[in-house]
């Protein structure tokens, strides 16, 4: 599904990328971990096609197709989905309205007829139990006023309406307390199959006892430095990045 | 991201969409101001003696003023000698008595307007007094308005037919020495609209009027006046388009509003003059002269704006609050792109009691325009418990342009309670890339986060008034972003 060849992507003179590999298949779920500073942000970033990320160097492989080519838009109909690390907010423009305009986007680019107001609104009904999702955030400003756990919980339920066929979630769980992180590992965990890879993108390992990934990698500086399964989250906790960054060196 | 600068460029490039000279004969005064000129005017309009006086009255002490220079606009200086005051299409000669009388090439005009008034006369069910070059040469639903007893019809036609309420209502809200462009319109007004709502009626339809300016050369002075009778409601839609040309166009127009006792105006406005090119040349010199006079108690004015058009705005609609209890309410977006400038707002004059006002405006400015809100809050003495809210709000787009903001309150009554909050903020690349990231065109983005800010605006224009201003937004600010 993904195929991610010797990446070097630098923001401005700086490079933040420098060799990254890693592949993903379909049904698979990724874990990024890594220290403040190595590059997990700029990834999912780069994913999605963020401007300022200059690509320098290496291939990014969607799907058969060369993903780096594509705007960012293009890149959404492709089934590429990013979940904000820090969801902004639209002043006046109302939640449901921007979904349905998301929705009908992708449709249209499928060649789907467009849904109208009462197709769209039995949709998301269904979607709206999967993250606990209160009807009144439907109706207000695109995240504005949300507290940071209900912004988060709209991430994962627009990704539900959505549903994307790669999906990467830049550290959802930040900012989380407990019963928001649970609710909204359950919304993930619900949309897992096998055909939809999920890339979680986290600085800490307490999202993974809610998520179990396939894979785990840890980025230090720009690159992958080493990657396992799920113990290797276990052994991050107990024992920090410095030993990896030790071993790799 | 490569791609998007090339749709950008694509998108600013461009050309203005109405953007076209229709070759009509035009029966238009050498260019300079005189009193032979306004004579000129009168007489082609065959006013009486009292409007001609009225008319050099105004002339003779606009000679006293200067252009004012308190506005925050660059303003190159007009030579007032070398506009032509008085142009009208030949047609009108022959009177035409239906549109099938009207001059094809007329019709044509509005069509590339998508405005056709044939369509508009069965699908929208709003009368057109249509304005081209200052004379009206089209005038539908005359008869529905006829059987509620409302007048409708062209300034000039009003001169003829009703004499006395023009006499009496003319200059009583914006007299004609009360500003340099206000004297100026007096002077030299050549056409414009007309509408008395008699006592009681609520006026069938929303009235409308288009106003094209087409001759070259020729400044474009409408006076409208609107009178509201005691228990009468009317809403007025103004909305306007113009061809393209290299020299820019003096535009200064009066609209002069009177409520009466428990009545209500509701005037609405898209304004959408030629702007200029992308290099700030050429454009619309629009200043305009609008106020209101809540005259009697329980009496309500609101003014809903959408400029977007005109190289230069200095624009102002107003309500003085003289009966108890009445309300003035002003609403406006505008939208200021390449070298537009803008100095746009609202004057409140509270004088009766429990009179009250709100004030919702909306800037945008993308590239190098420069917008500023001007507000005046006055509360007399005699106000007892007047209420105003004001809400600012500019909305940036790029790093080039400039929002500023002049609110001036005066309150003479301690029992006054006068709110004023204001914020600018910038679209933000984030907001976009939230969008984009959705699967929603950059530009189809910009519609939906521009439009959301202004909806508090939108949202009191009448239905298919809000629809055509919101596309014109999209025209207007198309890959401004960037």
């Amino acid at each position: 599904m993904l195929n991610i060849q010797n990446l070097h992507a630098k923001i401005g003179n700086k490079e933040i990328l420098k060799g990254l590999n890693l592949s993903v298949n379909a049904g698979e779920v990724h874990a990024i971990m890594g220290p403040n500073g190595s590059g997990k942000s700029t990834l999912a970033n780069v994913l999605a096609g963020r401007n300022g990320y200059d690509v320098t160097k290496g291939t990014v492989e969607y799907e058969g197709n060369n993903l780096l080519e594509l705007a960012p838009e293009e890149r959404a109909w492709a089934g590429v989905f990013l979940a904000f690390q820090y969801p902004v907010e639209i002043p006046g423009v109302n939640n449901v309205y921007l979904l349905k305009a998301a929705v009908n986007a992708v449709r249209k680019y499928r060649g789907e007829p467009e849904l109208d107001a009462v197709e769209f609104l039995g949709l998301i009904k269904e979607k709206m139990k999967i993250v606990k999702m209160k009807e009144d955030l439907l109706n207000r400003s695109v995240n504005e006023g949300f507290s940071g756990g209900e912004k988060k919980r709209n991430e994962i339920f627009q990704m539900s309406v959505l549903e994307p066929k790669l999906a990467i979630l830049d550290e959802t769980d930040s900012g989380l307390d407990i019963d928001a992180l649970k609710i909204v590992s359950e919304g993930v965990n619900s949309l897992r199959n096998e055909e939809r890879s999920i890339i979680l993108v986290t600085h800490y390992q307490r999202l993974l006892d809610y998520i179990k990934p396939d894979h785990v990698h840890v980025l230090s500086n720009g690159k992958i430095i080493k990657s396992g399964g799920p113990d290797l989250a276990l052994e991050l906790e107990e024992k920090g990045y410095d030993w990896i960054k030790e071993e790799a060196a | 991201m490569s791609t998007n600068t090339e749709n950008m460029e694509e998108l600013v490039g461009k050309d203005y969409e109405h953007g076209f000279v229709t070759d009509i004969d035009t029966d238009t005064v050498a260019p300079g101001l005189n009193e032979e000129t306004i004579a000129f005017i009168s007489k082609k309009k065959e006013e009486p003696k009292w409007l001609l006086e009225w008319r050099l009255k105004a002339y003779r002490h606009w000679l006293t003023m200067e252009d004012p220079t308190w506005a925050h606009l660059d303003i190159e200086h007009i030579d007032y000698q070398a506009i032509s005051y008085y142009s009208a299409p030949k047609s009108k000669d022959d009177g035409p008595k239906s549109l099938d009388e009207v001059d094809p090439k007329l019709l044509e005009t509005y069509e590339k307007l998508g405005i056709p008034l044939q369509e508009q006369k069965f699908l929208a069910g709003v009368a057109v007094d249509a304005v081209f070059d200052s004379v009206s040469v089209a005038t539908t639903f005359k008869g529905k308005l006829a059987d509620a007893g409302v007048i409708f019809c062209s300034f000039s036609e009003a001169v003829k037919e009703h004499p006395e309420l023009v006499k009496k209502y003319l200059g009583s809200v914006v007299p004609a020495a009360d500003n340099f462009f206000g004297a100026l319109n007096s002077a030299v007004f050549t056409d414009g609209s007309f509408v008395y709502i008699p006592k009681g009626v609520r006026c069938p339809m929303e009235l409308s009027t288009y106003f094209r300016i087409n001759a070259s050369n020729t400044g474009q002075f409408e006076r409208t006046l609107i009178i509201a009778d005691e228990k009468s409601h009317v809403s007025y839609l103004e909305g306007c388009t113009a061809p393209m040309r290299d020299e820019n166009q003096l535009h200064a127009a009066v609209v002069e509003l009177v409520a009466l006792e428990d009545a209500e105006i509701k005037y609405s406005t898209v304004q959408n003059w030629y702007p200029g090119d992308e290099n700030g040349v050429g454009g619309i010199y629009n200043f305009v002269t609008k106020r209101a006079d809540c005259r009697g108690n329980n009496s309500k004015v609101s003014w809903t704006q959408v400029e977007t058009g005109s190289a230069i705005t200095w624009k102002y609609p107003s309500c003085i609050l003289k009966g108890d209890n009445s309300v003035g309410e002003f609403y406006s977006v505008a939208v200021t792109n390449n070298y537009q400038q803008a100095d746009t707002g609202t004057k409140m004059i509270h004088i009766g009691k429990n009179t009250s006002s709100t004030i919702i405006s909306k800037g945008i400015s993308a590239r190098h325009a420069q917008q500023s809100y001007r507000g005046l809050v006055k509360i007399s003495k005699s106000a007892e418990n007047a209420r105003n809210y004001t809400q600012c709000d500019s909305l940036l787009m790029g790093d080039q342009c400039g929002a500023h903001t002049f609110p001036y309150i005066e309150a003479k009554n301690s029992s006054a309670t006068v709110e004023h909050e204001a914020s600018t903020s910038k679209i933000g690349d984030d907001q976009l890339f939230y969008c984009m990231q959705r699967g929603i065109k950059e530009e189809d983005a910009v519609n939906m986060i521009v439009n959301g800010f202004c909806k508090e605006v939108f949202k009191e224009l009448p239905m298919e008034f809000a629809v055509e201003a919101q596309k014109l937004l999209g025209i207007t600010l198309e890959g401004a972003v960037g």
